[in-house]
């Protein structure tokens, strides 16, 4: 394995409380290559990614296992040693580049600091280079970009201008850790673009951890499944993509593909309708979150609404609600015009409507139990007795495939997504007509929240709910919804039938969007960036 | 054994037998005291000897009797006014967070006014008009110190209202008191608990720092403030009699601080500082 | 950002206005008035009446409160009751003592407790870290008075390096005072050491937990680097926060040493106020008090903003 830049052998991480985060993995690193590493949360990608700089996060430790970078045993390093390593050969492009950056200094200084501190350059070389290196990756105004502050800037040219900062000393090895999660679709394709690019350029081999698969196929010539801190399959992209082995990668891509087809027709008939919102208008002091917004949901019917972030469709969401006055246009809601305020609103208009957030962990009280919690609304709204609440709790459980014991638990004893069906149950027990989903499953790992959407679409077929289900996840729209309206800067710009939104002629900026979200097959982003130049 | 779901540590040990102790000895006074407390029993700063374990103070009293008899009033006050304070500061400060801008506004500036005068100098200047009294100190105390726990119970809830489960139960259409009682206090707890340990030393500290001024507790009463303030003197002679009391009050502080210590510590999560490098 | 200066001076001013406010509505909220407080059970109608007449208590109380205030921002303060001196002329060189111990305390344990502080925490949880939170902790626990007597007992009375009582006068030579306040001044250091070492450590500790941090860190650069570089300029605001908490503590903290030592400052002259219930006196002690601690929080306030990369760098 001698021509391996990396090589981790039987690698083991552990916390101090001696829970195992990474067990016995191995990979190799081939010189230029890039190695995908996928999994769901949990899996213990970011912690290989930095144990292969031979760093652990505070509260772990490297127990066992050894790290080759270019066949020299790194583990067995001083403190200088690694210091000499790290940026130098083997550097890291973290997930959040807002926060990675120093507010305190400007990018040029944080760019440039690598190559002068290890040695390899003078300030005014480094500097040239690192204008090089912004002109590389696109940034506007190479010349002048350096002088500005992380706060600056927007978010996808802080993650180019880590890249940047990454490749600045030629490391033999970048280690990518979701270097796009936290951008908008559109955003992630440019920088998506640039990383492709930026490897090729500089030939220098890469570790790139991702939770999607899609993404990983786009860069990646071989991809290393992992699953709880072990290694579950390796093989090539297309092998990977094609013909999964193991069985939790065959779930994993199936689940992905399916969100690349349409799977409901629009309702031939709209019944009553439910919702119907018209000229509304939301404002934050003196902007205006929403504009001028119409759209209505009928009986048993999901109507997705799309957008990237800040297109102002939770806005939109909390308006509907009366968490956000609405300052002009009417919500009328089974034919009854609501109150812009909350507080002026009948029990049971609040009652027949009801909400599902988007992070299931701050969704529920940390100090009640799931009984109370899903109980509440029973005794709120219909003042059980406490038998027939504790009767009709056990119900709602069931309808949610939850244990009939998790009643006595507390909610903070849940994982991501059995705590999202809890809140799901809490929506039920109030009888709803409509449920308001506030993107419910972005927080949650792939194959948990392809439970979510099949509970939710199996609720809607059994009890006639209609669903308003904010999302910026197309994959979901296609699954899920029978209208669905793209909203861009507060206002609705097309709206319709699922599959009249999704089909031609398209709104460019729907288009754009369509256009954005990544295809699990290796091909998909050369393809695109060929047809826009 | 295991206390809020952990095992102390061995100072956390000290600081709970310290507390232990101090409780007990302030419960049962009068029946370990072996003196009476304001008996005079021999001379002027007598040494310590087998019938005064730590010898007399500055008008022949036991001071090992002053000290038992002082450990319930010092102790006593500084809890009544730590509880007294941390009843209206955690009311108003729940109230602040949820009842509205308003509301919010009209407390959080009266409550800014009064905590840019110095805690000290605000008591002097209440003590100095009503003349020191039990439920005159207790009251100013408390008073004074609730400005504090207002503003901590305000911040720990206003992070709380905007939580989704609080945005949940308003929905659904619930009124302020369950807000307040249900969803919020219950979360509001566990930070406070940490405090109302430290409010309790701030407290203790500061009532022994009145009474050594002669404004705390008054004579004949035996408090720890106020027995080194009687016996202040003896020390420019060389004897040890002030040193009693406030090695007591600083036993009871350093006590009640380790306990806060290991609290505060098991909430905490280790730094980038500690991480492997 | 110039107007966010403002706004804080402004606001620092309102504040200052609000206190005097309040110090001077406290001396009305009495059962019955200053009056029958001063003078007592005893005193006859007489008596009361004409020493009400002498307050000028016979005036509403806004007249009397635009009074007392614009005269106290001229400087003047009235006259004591008790001794019927002018209080600006007793207050002037008793605030200087105090200016003196606590700028004494302040010029040593604001450069030692930051620099601990800091050491602290870069040594989280190795031995030296340990030992500093065991001192700290036990320093905060105990009261400034037992601190006082004990460095009396060792090294006034047992070794005699240093006088017990501090007394100090105007022409006295600056070497002199120097040594003759080296007690109370050690005594309130060790007092405010305590809590900056402590507060410094855990809001260097937070800023050390911060993603940035561990990007430097993995950027190769070494320990002393990230923490000079990476995290001091970001930790800069919370220690000056610290440092002007602990500046307000240390105006505080004097009373109670001055006291011990017998310092003729502004501190005694409060309590001796209080303890005869001589009204001016301690309405204008509280009032400079509330004054300089409200002027420390403004400096540290807008020292805090000017700091800041966000609003020096507007986008």
């Amino acid at each position: 394995m001698a021509e391996s830049v990396l090589a981790i052998r039987n690698l083991r991480v552990e916390s101090i409380t001696g829970t195992v985060l990474v067990d016995d993995v191995s990979l190799d690193l081939k010189p230029g290559e890039v190695l995908g590493l996928i999994g769901e949360s949990g899996a213990g990608k970011s912690t290989i990614g930095l144990a292969a700089m031979v760093y652990a996060r505070a509260g772990c430790k490297i127990t066992a296992g050894t790290v080759e970078i270019k066949g020299d045993s790194a583990r067995t390093l001083n403190m200088e040693g690694r210091r000499e390593l790290r940026g130098r050969r083997i550097a890291y492009v973290a997930q959040s580049a807002a926060a990675s950056f120093n507010p305190a200094h400007c990018i040029m200084d944080q760019v440039c600091e690598m190559p002068i501190q290890h040695g390899l350059m003078k300030k005014a070389a480094a500097q040239a280079w690192a204008v090089e290196l912004f002109r590389s990756l696109e940034l506007p105004n190479p010349e002048t970009f350096g002088a500005r502050y992380p706060h600056q800037v927007s978010g996808g040219q802080l993650q180019r201008a880590m890249a940047a900062m990454a490749i600045s000393c030629r490391p033999d090895i970048v280690v990518f850790d979701e270097p796009t999660t936290a951008l908008d679709v559109t955003t992630q394709i440019e920088v998506l673009a640039l990383i492709k690019k930026l490897i090729k350029e500089y030939r220098t081999a890469a570790l790139y951890i991702s939770h999607d698969l899609a993404v990983v196929a786009q860069g990646a010539e071989r991809v290393r499944v992992l699953r709880g801190g072990k290694m579950v399959e390796l093989g090539t992209t297309g092998q990977i993509l094609l013909q999964p082995q193991n069985e939790y990668s065959r779930a994993l891509v199936a689940d992905r593909k399916e969100s690349d087809k349409l799977a409901v027709a629009s309702m031939a008939q709209r019944e009553a309708i439910v919702l119907e919102v018209s000229g509304a208008v939301g404002m934050y002091g003196s902007f205006a979150a929403v504009k001028n917004v119409a759209l209505t949901v009928a009986h048993g019917e999901t109507l997705a609404v799309v957008g990237e972030s800040g297109s102002g469709k939770s806005s939109l969401a909390r308006l509907i609600v009366g968490l956000l006055p609405r300052s002009a246009g009417t919500v009328t809601f089974r034919g009854r015009v609501l109150s812009p305020a909350l507080k002026a609103r009948t029990k049971e208009d609040l009652r027949k409507l009801q909400f599902i957030y988007q992070q299931p962990d701050v969704a529920l009280n940390p100090r009640q139990t799931v009984g109370e919690i899903i109980g509440r609304p029973v005794q709120f709204y219909f003042d059980r007795s406490p038998a027939d609440v504790a009767k009709r709790v056990a119900e709602l459980l069931k309808q949610v495939d939850l244990p009939l014991d998790y009643a006595q638990r507390l909610s903070t004893a849940l994982s991501g997504g059995q705590k999202q069906r809890v809140c799901i149950a809490r929506a039920l027990a109030a009888e709803p007509e409509l449920i308001i989903c506030d993107e419910p499953t972005s927080a949650l790992d792939q194959l948990v929240a392809d439970g979510i959407l099949k509970l939710l679409k199996r609720l809607q077929d059994e009890l006639g709910i209609a669903y308003l289900f904010i999302t910026h996840d197309l994959g979901i729209v296609r699954r899920i919804a029978h209208r669905t309206a793209a909203m861009l800067r507060g206002e609705i710009v097309a709206e319709g039938a699922t599959a009249t939104v999704f089909s031609a002629p398209l709104h460019p900026y729907t288009e754009r969007l369509l256009a954005s979200v990544p295809e699990v097959r290796a091909d998909w982003l050369d393809e695109i960036l060929a047809r826009r130049a | 054994m295991r206390l809020f779901g952990h095992k102390p540590t061995t100072l956390a040990w000290v600081g709970l037998a310290i507390i232990g102790v101090f409780s007990a000895i302030a419960i049962f006074a009068p029946l370990l005291a072996p003196h009476e407390e304001g008996a005079v029993v021999s001379d002027t700063w007598a040494a310590a000897s087998g019938s005064f374990w730590l010898g007399t103070d500055n008008i022949g009293r036991d001071m090992v009797s002053r000290l038992i008899y002082g450990a319930r009033m010092t102790i006593g006050v500084a809890l009544a006014c730590t509880i007294l304070s941390f009843i209206i500061g955690t009311t108003l400060g729940l109230l602040a967070a949820v009842g509205g801008t308003l509301l919010d506004q009209v407390l959080s500036r009266i409550v800014d006014v009064m905590l840019s005068i110095p805690l000290l100098v605000f008591a002097l200047m209440i003590l100095s008009m009503f003349g020191p009294s039990i439920p005159t100190l207790v009251i100013t105390i408390a008073i004074l110190d609730s400005t504090r726990v207002f503003r901590l119970a305000r911040a720990v809830a206003v992070n709380l209202v905007v939580r989704d489960y609080v945005e949940a139960a308003r929905l659904r259409g619930e009124g302020l008191w369950w807000l307040m009682r249900r969803e919020i206090l219950p979360n509001a707890l566990p930070p406070m608990i940490s405090e109302f340990g430290l409010r309790f030393c701030f407290n203790f500290l500061f009532v022994a720092g009145l009474s050594f001024l002669g404004l705390g507790i008054q004579p004949p009463y035996a408090d720890w403030g106020g027995m080194v303030r009687e016996n202040g003197r003896a020390i420019s002679f060389g004897i040890t009699a002030p040193l009693w009391p406030a090695i007591a009050i600083s036993i009871v502080t350093i006590g009640v601080n380790l306990v806060v210590d290991w609290i505060l510590s098991i909430n905490a999560r280790p730094s980038g500082a500690s991480a492997e490098m | 950002m110039l107007r966010i200066i403002a706004t804080r001076v402004v606001l620092g001013i309102l504040t200052l206005l609000a206190v005097s406010i309040l110090i001077f509505a406290a001396t009305e909220i009495l059962p019955g008035d200053v009056a029958s407080a001063v003078l007592g059970q005893g005193a006859t109608p007489e008596t009361l009446r004409v020493f009400r007449k002498e307050l000028g208590l016979d005036r509403p109380a806004h007249v009397r409160y635009a009074e007392w205030f614009t005269g106290a921002i001229q400087g003047d303060f009235g006259k004591a009751l008790t001794n019927k001196r002018d209080i600006l002329t007793s207050v002037t060189p008793r605030l200087k003592n105090t200016l003196f111990l606590a700028g004494y305390a302040a010029l040593i344990a604001v450069p030692l407790s930051v620099a601990l502080g800091i050491l602290a925490a870069i040594n989280e949880g190795k031995l030296a870290d340990r030992l500093a939170n065991i001192i700290s902790l036990a320093t905060i626990s105990v009261p400034e008075f037992f601190i006082a007597y004990l460095l009396i007992l060792f090294l006034a009375v047992k070794l005699r390096y240093f006088p017990s009582l501090s007394t100090v006068f105007a022409d006295m030579p600056f070497a002199k005072k120097l040594h003759v306040t080296a007690l109370p001044a050690v005594t309130l250091t060790m007092l405010v050491a305590a809590h900056m070492l402590r507060m410094t450590r855990s809001s260097v500790l937070s800023i050390m937990s911060q993603p940035y941090i561990e990007m430097a860190f993995l950027k190769g650069l070494s320990r002393s680097r990230v923490v000079l570089t990476h995290a001091l300029p970001n930790a800069a605001a919370p220690i000056i926060t610290v440092i002007a908490l602990n500046l307000a503590y240390l105006i505080v903290g004097v009373v109670v040493i001055e006291v011990v030592f017998v310092y003729p400052g502004i501190g005694q002259f409060m309590v001796d106020g209080v303890s005869k219930r001589d009204l001016p006196v301690v309405q204008a002690c509280g009032l400079i008090f509330a004054s300089a601690f409200i002027t420390l929080n403004t400096v540290a306030d807008v020292l805090s903003i000017l700091v800041n990369p966000r609003l020096r760098h507007p986008i």
